[in-house]
């Protein structure tokens, strides 16, 4: 059975000791002291340090040894299953981590002569022609650094595209659905636009007589995953497009779902004008416990003038890559230099090894995965299946545990702590709201047959134990480096320590006031 | 498919519409194997020189700095690598424990009480901070250096440009650098939600008068923000001791790769008021207890700022980060300690200054142009050899195998024929010996 390592490492502040490094620098040459001094010395005083900060002094063995027990409390895919919905979790091939770690892009600077980066150049300008490819779009800017950014980005693009056709004044509101990721409605939000919220319906899919009442000549858009954080592919988006289009909004596709149709189907292709991608999920770049990813989005041919400087382009008669800042009509710049570049060229070496056909294999396998799991799962005790039963799901499946809840009084929450004994990564839980006590189950296709079937295995023997000892289900988990923690406790304005510094405050207030 | 029923794959998709169906393949490479896609990538990078090839003084948001193997090795660990954001914090304790290291060293480094666990990076730290500021006080002008980065500038456009807010760059002091106090005092009003201030700044000079421009910003209370490079800050003053309520900044020195700009790590810290607080974009890891109360641990705190509670009204939009960055400052620091990093400024300052000098012996070069104190970059001007800027450094490349600074001569025209350079601790006395060397000789050459 699974048992997570349990090192009750001290936080690094209390370890080491006076004096200690764990790294020496070269010394200043003597010549170069000798013939300038410390010009440290002739800083004034108003802006010199006198006190050092207060970072902890190691050793170097045992920086190592701290932050490889911490990573023996972390659970990652390489350990196991990880069927965080709408995370798409799947295996990241080593080689590619190999090329992003060479020095010939590692230790490349951004403002290198255009001569000596020719090779860097053209790997960021094919991968973003593919990605125009799978995503059936006109023109891929490599610059967002993460799904959310490339949304910013996009309702930005949207708002310049209203401007430039004089009605931006007018088309403020940006249509979400109600199933829709959190980060929608907040990219919105931050481009200036107000929100208007579209109900689904019994089916699980965008409401589409709602829909058609929420669209008017205020709208500058729709932001739309398809398929949906349901796992149900959108039957109804021509009509959703052509009703957007005809109002004179635009189309966002959130790419947080992109997985289970590459190959099949495109974005672009079902209307969609910009469309973004996450390539931490999609293409098999490690998520790094929250980060770097990178969020590319690609246009339609009339929104291309909009994007960001500068754009990574080839110049046909030179036979040269460049970067092109020659954009009047850009939005401007949403970061410093040119994107994630160590995440995308390990998206490049991905596409690379997977082919035209293997990207469409995978989706193949991802949504096979999805649906071998929902049949299984269905016949859960205590597990119902909200929404369109009977209907394929594509890369994910929702399960509700509320049967589960009301006999037992065993929630989603507990189930997903449940399974961490089990040597399983949770599902996605309470998400999307529009179901209650959800959880949300990608497998994607890095997963065999025998796993999923251990996985099944595991959430039957929890929904016994739900039954006959909920209690056991309730206090999970066992096995993981700490049994549950007290979040509330973590962000309570009394309680909270969001730094070392504010904990050792709180310390000595506390020691103060019970002397008191 | 058995167990589900079906014969071939494409019944799983039969609800998508026929006419959205991609009835073709991709139009992509045929796949390769491994080995072929290691000849193939690393043929491809071998076009590049890299800095490891070419002796390189290029910084300007970007640098290039040792990065002890311990840092890599660490990062690299699968554990860490391949983990998704630590929202199941009981198996996500080291992700979560490492982030709030990375927090606390930042805290310490910058003066202030709160740190988050990354922005994607300083410009767009920048942006996010000055939003906060308008959350807080509700106000629409941003007081901005003349002197900034034209990425900074752009991106912080266009992060408030939807607010309908106005900037106003204050203008400097000709012969110094230094904000011009005066300038500063007429812009700064009742309007200005932000003062923001860059020490050291973008040309490499140390401001001094922080002090004085923290309190013109809160005379007329607005937010005092300051960006900083943090290997400055082993011998540079915390901004939290010159009263800055936010700071933001670029984390990438702090043990991350350049990796030809990114990923960067965006660094973003404030004062613990509650009022702050509240208002900080991004995701805080903080400490807690078991729910038994019987061990320590970690969690995110705070998640009802975050999108995927708050929704459109959250503070920002920021989901995935720089998480594995911020792991790597962590352990960067923790090897250099409080003495390393004082010995990090003081090595890169000194050697700035032993550059300056001895590019300043070369004639018709001025370097620097300012008369301050220089951290990790400076200006060489070259209007008195009668040289373009860009025929130089096409020269010394071309010719002398040497990759000058940056060209900076269109983004300030009013500083001539103008280069800004960049020293490190990875420079050696004799790089910069040879870099003067080749310089003159570049500038002797007459092609």
């Amino acid at each position: 059975m699974f048992k997570q390592a349990q090192w009750n490492e001290k936080v690094i502040f209390e370890l080491g000791g006076n004096g200690r490094r764990g790294y020496a620098f070269p010394s200043t040459s003597e010549e170069i002291s000798k013939l300038v001094g410390n010009p440290v010395d002739k800083l004034p005083k108003t802006v010199k340090r006198t006190q050092s900060p207060w970072l902890p002094e190691l050793s170097e063995v045992e920086v190592v040894r701290h932050f490889t027990r911490l990573s023996q409390m972390n659970y990652g895919v390489d350990l196991g299953f990880y069927p965080l919905g709408s995370c798409t979790m799947k295996y990241n091939p080593k080689i590619n981590d190999l090329l992003a770690g060479l020095t010939d892009v590692s230790e490349l600077h951004p403002d290198q002569d255009e001569d000596i980066i020719q090779g860097i150049l053209e790997i960021l300008y094919k991968l973003s022609r593919w990605l125009s490819e799978i995503t059936g779009t006109h023109e891929v800017c490599i610059q967002p650094s993460a799904g959310a950014h490339g949304e910013f980005l996009g309702a930005l693009i949207m708002r310049a595209c209203h401007k430039f056709n004089g009605d931006a004044d007018e088309r403020t509101e940006l249509i979400v659905p109600d199933s829709a990721h959190g980060t929608n409605p907040a990219s919105g939000t931050m481009a200036g636009f107000k929100i208007v919220v579209a109900p689904s319906n019994q089916k699980g899919t965008v409401d589409l007589r709602a829909f058609k009442a929420a669209v008017s000549s205020n709208t500058a858009g729709l932001m739309l995953t398809n398929p949906n954080t349901l796992g149900l592919f959108e039957e109804d988006i021509a009509e959703i497009a052509d009703v957007v289009h005809k109002a004179g909004g635009l189309l966002y596709y959130d790419g947080a779902n992109l997985n289970p149709i590459m190959g099949k189907t495109r974005p672009g292709d079902m209307g969609f004008d910009i469309v973004h991608i996450n390539i931490h999920k999609t293409f098999g770049t490690p998520h790094g416990g929250g980060g770097p990813g990178a969020g590319p989005i690609g246009v339609s041919m009339e929104l291309a003038k909009f994007l960001p400087v500068p754009q990574v382009t080839y110049d046909q008669r030179r036979r040269r890559y460049y970067l092109d800042y020659n954009k009047p009509e850009s939005v401007g710049k949403i970061r410093s230099f040119y994107g994630n570049i160590a995440v995308l060229l390990i998206a490049y070496a991905y596409i690379l090894g997977m082919g035209g056909e293997g990207l469409a294999e995978a989706a193949e396998i991802s949504v096979l995965n999805a649906n071998y799991l929902l049949k299984k799962l269905s016949r859960i005790r205590g597990f119902e299946l909200p929404y369109a039963k009977g209907r394929p799901r594509k890369h994910e499946c929702v399960f509700s545990v509320k049967p589960m809840y009301k006999e037992t009084g065993v929630r989603a929450m507990d189930v997903a702590k449940r399974l961490l004994d089990h040597g399983f990564h949770s599902p996605t839980t309470y998400f999307p709201s529009i179901v209650d006590e959800a959880l949300m189950i990608e497998p994607t296709e890095s997963t065999d047959k025998e796993e999923l079937d251990r996985f099944i295995e595991a959430l039957k023997n929890i929904s016994d134990e739900a039954y006959s000892n909920p209690d056991l289900v309730k206090n999970a988990p066992h096995n993981a480096a700490v049994t549950r923690l007290d979040e509330a406790k973590g962000s309570h304005p009394k309680t909270m320590a969001l730094s070392w510094r504010m904990h050792q405050n709180r310390n000595v207030i506390k020691a103060a006031t019970s002397k008191v | 498919m058995q167990e589900i029923g079906i014969k071939t794959t494409d019944e799983l998709y039969s609800d998508i519409p026929q006419k959205l169906r991609l009835t073709r393949k991709l139009n992509l490479p045929e796949a390769l194997s491994e080995q072929e896609i290691r000849n193939h990538v690393e043929l491809l990078l071998r076009k590049n020189k890299c800095t490891r090839n070419i002796p390189t003084f290029l910084g300007a948001g970007c640098w290039i700095h040792y990065i002890p193997a311990v840092v890599d090795n660490i990062v690299q660990r699968s554990e860490f690598l391949t983990s998704y954001t630590p929202y199941q914090p009981e198996v996500s304790q080291g992700m979560l424990q490492a982030l709030f290291e990375y927090q606390s060293m930042i805290c310490e480094l910058t003066g202030m009480d709160v740190a988050n666990s990354s922005m994607y990076d300083w410009s767009s730290a920048l942006g996010e901070a000055t939003r906060m500021a308008v959350r807080i006080n509700n106000r629409n002008e941003v007081v901005i250096p003349r002197i900034i980065h034209p990425d900074r500038a752009a991106t912080l456009h266009t992060y408030i440009e939807p607010l309908k807010m106005h900037i106003r760059k204050v203008d400097y002091t000709r012969d110094t650098g230094l904000i011009n106090l005066e300038n500063l005092k007429e812009l700064v009003s009742e309007k200005t939600a932000a003062v923001y201030l860059e020490n050291p700044s973008y040309l490499g000079f140390v401001e001094s008068q922080v002090k004085d421009i923290a309190d013109i910003a809160h005379d007329k209370g607005a937010l005092f923000i300051t960006g900083v490079d943090p290997t400055s800050l082993g011998i540079l003053k915390a901004p939290g001791d010159y009263d800055a309520d936010i700071v933001v900044g670029e984390g990438q020195p702090l043990g991350n790769h350049a990796n030809f700009g990114g990923p960067l790590l965006g660094l973003f810290a404030c004062k613990g008021e509650m009022e702050l607080i509240r208002q900080m974009p991004g995701r805080v890891i903080g400490m807690t207890t078991t729910l038994k109360g019987n061990k320590t641990g970690f969690c995110m705190a705070l998640q009802t700022r975050e999108q995927h509670i708050r929704r459109e009204r959250a503070t920002s939009n920021i989901c995935t980060n720089e998480a594995l960055c911020a792991v790597a400052s962590a352990v960067y620091l923790a090897l250099l300690g409080p003495e390393g990093l004082r010995e990090l400024g003081e090595n890169i300052m000194t050697r700035v200054e032993y550059a300056m000098r001895r590019l300043s012996m070369i004639q018709g070069i001025k370097a620097p142009l300012f008369k301050s104190l220089h951290f990790k970059e400076f200006t060489v001007n070259f209007d008195r050899t009668g040289k373009k800027a860009h025929r130089v450094h096409k020269t010394l490349l071309k010719q002398y195998g040497i990759h000058g600074g940056k060209n900076i001569s269109k983004e300030f025209p009013e500083l001539g024929q103008t280069t800004l350079y960049c020293i490190t601790e990875v420079h050696s006395k004799g790089d910069i010996d040879k870099l003067a060397r080749r310089l003159k000789a570049a500038l002797r050459n007459k092609r």
